[in-house]
């Protein structure tokens, strides 16, 4: 009963999110028996594929010759040929935009039964059945694979990351796809380069209405960074079109779990709260008292976040130094 | 141009969750049941689609999966412009049930293209959209935020990790939409509600498909500790507390 899991990278990197997800397949593996084999697709430089070793798996796949952009058919056929090729019976998946894209396809072409978004370890192995959050993070569901298979979805940062000190075989796969046949036809790409991504980040500096407009922004982005963390907004925010919509978290946004988490002049809708409450950390600064938002947060101030935020940029920059 | 929009039928978003017989079952006593809002934006992108004759959108279908219950959220669907309705008549199952249901319909249809909400807000799968797409053996695109026609083509925008793309695929194919698809979900006017009570809804039996998972249990988050307020002149302490008790700084 082995375990496939499929990594991402950026730039010829793994991103933070692989090693979380090989982590949890080397933990699922542990449970199920069997070993965990990590599936790499795109320009990924042999020492850095052999690194995933580090995190438990024992042997690295590595698909060279990536298609252009993400076709969700290719990858699908990709993924599903690791999947035969190493008989695995879990396969492991990122929640993120490329998972939700893929992982529902490969339910169906694997027969396997769909966990999306899964926050912990199975709570049993036989049958395997594994917890993750329902109605926006107001419940959890322990849901119950039927099927001999299973694909399950790893919402972000909710795994520590665990380094087992292994090692890992790479070796070239030919998955025997026919990229060309791809029916995605990219035709702009528009990136933002050098710029954290928000999903990625460890800490998330975040503004709301009450930071009362667009030039605003300042103090934002000098506290992101100080402490090399992503930008992100509320959704009136967003909606006002004082920051990109990339930037809403929230139920109808972005879903974030970062480390810690700033709310300077959000008041905390329950749509917002959707969005970041999985985060571990959160502070909230809001004028109301009364705010949704402090029963949310771990830490909180009520005063003005305008007055706020340059005290607390200076604050932790004192505190840096010494 | 055909267009199919899948419907949800959820509770609405600020609704206190509850749970039955044993937290085995949602309770559903007082729920008031809206359209999912990702599928409100595909359904109100759609409208404006349709409503530039340029585009050719000569149609735009809902459908949905679920008991009768469901059909005043088909209707107020309907209310919002859509021209007609399916409602294949079955208690909701997992994802891939669900998904079935639906691939059968637009198989026995002629849809150009078919939208789903990148989730519901109730079980935030994240599922039915590929599924049908895998079903049916078609393309698929997902996390869209923009969708345009052109000259007959159409021209999807998604969010990529880090940017967007703009990308197109041949017809027929499922867009998972998300926010960004369209400004504000449209709100029915009475024209809307008096129209849409004589626009046709149709009601099609259940097909035999396979429940892949099922929900054994529902958990509620332990109740978290309460916040601690620090004074807004007393910045310094709230770093000290970040370093030194939360250890995230």
């Amino acid at each position: 009963m082995s375990v496939l899991v499929y990594t991402e990278n950026w730039d010829g990197k793994f991103k933070k999110l692989s090693y979380e997800l090989v982590s949890y397949a080397s933990a699922v593996a542990g449970m199920i028996g069997g070993s965990v084999t990590a599936l790499s697709i795109g320009n990924v430089q042999q020492d850095e594929l052999s690194k995933l070793g580090a995190y438990g798996a024992t042997s690295v796949l590595n698909v060279d010759g990536a298609p252009e952009g993400l076709d969700n058919q290719v990858y699908t056929s990709i993924i599903a040929a690791a999947m035969e090729k190493t008989g695995a019976k879990v396969l492991v998946m990122a929640q993120n935009n490329t998972g939700k894209a893929i992982a529902p396809r490969l339910s169906v072409r694997l027969k396997a039964g769909l966990a999306a978004g899964v926050t912990a370890l199975p709570e049993s192995a036989n049958p395997l059945v594994v917890l993750k959050k329902v109605f926006s993070g107001k419940a959890f569901a322990k849901v119950k694979i039927l099927s001999d298979s299973a694909v399950l979805t790893l919402a972000q940062n909710s795994f520590e990351i665990a380094e087992t000190g292994g090692s890992a075989s790479v070796e070239s796969f030919d998955p025997g796809v026919d990229v060309a046949g791809a029916k995605t036809t990219i035709k702009d790409v528009q990136k933002q380069e050098g710029k954290l991504l928000l999903s990625d980040a460890e800490v998330v500096i975040s503004g709301g209405r009450g930071m009362k407009s667009s030039d605003n922004w300042g103090p934002i982005e000098e506290l992101a960074e100080v402490l090399e963390a992503a930008t992100a907004c509320s959704r009136p925010v967003s909606d006002e079109g004082w920051r990109p919509h990339e930037e809403h978290t929230g139920q109808t946004g972005k879903i974030i779990a970062p480390n810690l988490y700033f709310a300077f002049g959000i008041s905390g809708a329950i749509q917002h709260l959707a969005g970041v409450s999985s985060s571990k950390c959160i502070v909230a600064v809001n004028t109301d008292k009364d705010a949704p938002i402090f029963e949310a947060a771990d830490y909180g101030i009520v005063g003005d976040a305008l007055k706020v935020l340059p005290e607390l940029i200076t604050e932790i920059k004192a505190a840096r130094a010494q | 141009m055909h267009i199919i929009v899948c419907i949800s039928n959820v509770p609405d978003t600020t609704t206190k969750v509850k749970f039955s017989s044993e937290n085995t079952s949602f309770d559903d006593s007082g729920v008031q049941w809206i359209i999912n809002p990702w599928d409100e934006l595909a359904l109100t992108r759609a409208m404006e689609l349709k409503e530039d004759t340029s585009n050719a959108v000569s149609n735009v279908t809902v459908v949905t999966v679920g008991p009768a219950g469901a059909e005043p959220t088909l209707r107020k669907a309907l209310a919002i412009g859509a021209d007609d309705a399916i409602r294949v008549d079955s208690e909701t199952g997992d994802a891939h049930f669900v998904a079935a249901q639906l691939a059968s319909v637009i198989k026995n249809g002629e849809f150009d293209v078919i939208l789903c909400g990148i989730e519901s807000s109730d079980y935030n799968g994240s599922a039915v959209g590929g599924m049908v797409s895998e079903m049916l053996d078609i393309p698929s695109v997902s996390a869209i935020s923009g969708l345009r026609i052109d000259n007959g083509e159409v021209l999807i925008t998604r969010d990529i990790d880090g940017g967007r793309e703009e990308v197109s695929v041949p017809a027929p194919f499922v867009g998972v939409v998300q926010k960004g698809i369209a400004k504000e979900p449209r709100i029915a006017a009475m024209r809307g509600i008096m129209m849409a009570r004589k626009k046709p809804l149709q009601v099609v039996p259940v097909v035999e498909a396979e429940k892949l998972t099922t929900y054994q249990e529902y958990v509620m988050p332990e109740p978290k500790a309460p916040c601690k307020m620090i004074e807004a002149d007393n910045v310094k302490e709230l770093v000290n507390l970040l370093q030194n008790e939360a250890k995230v700084l």
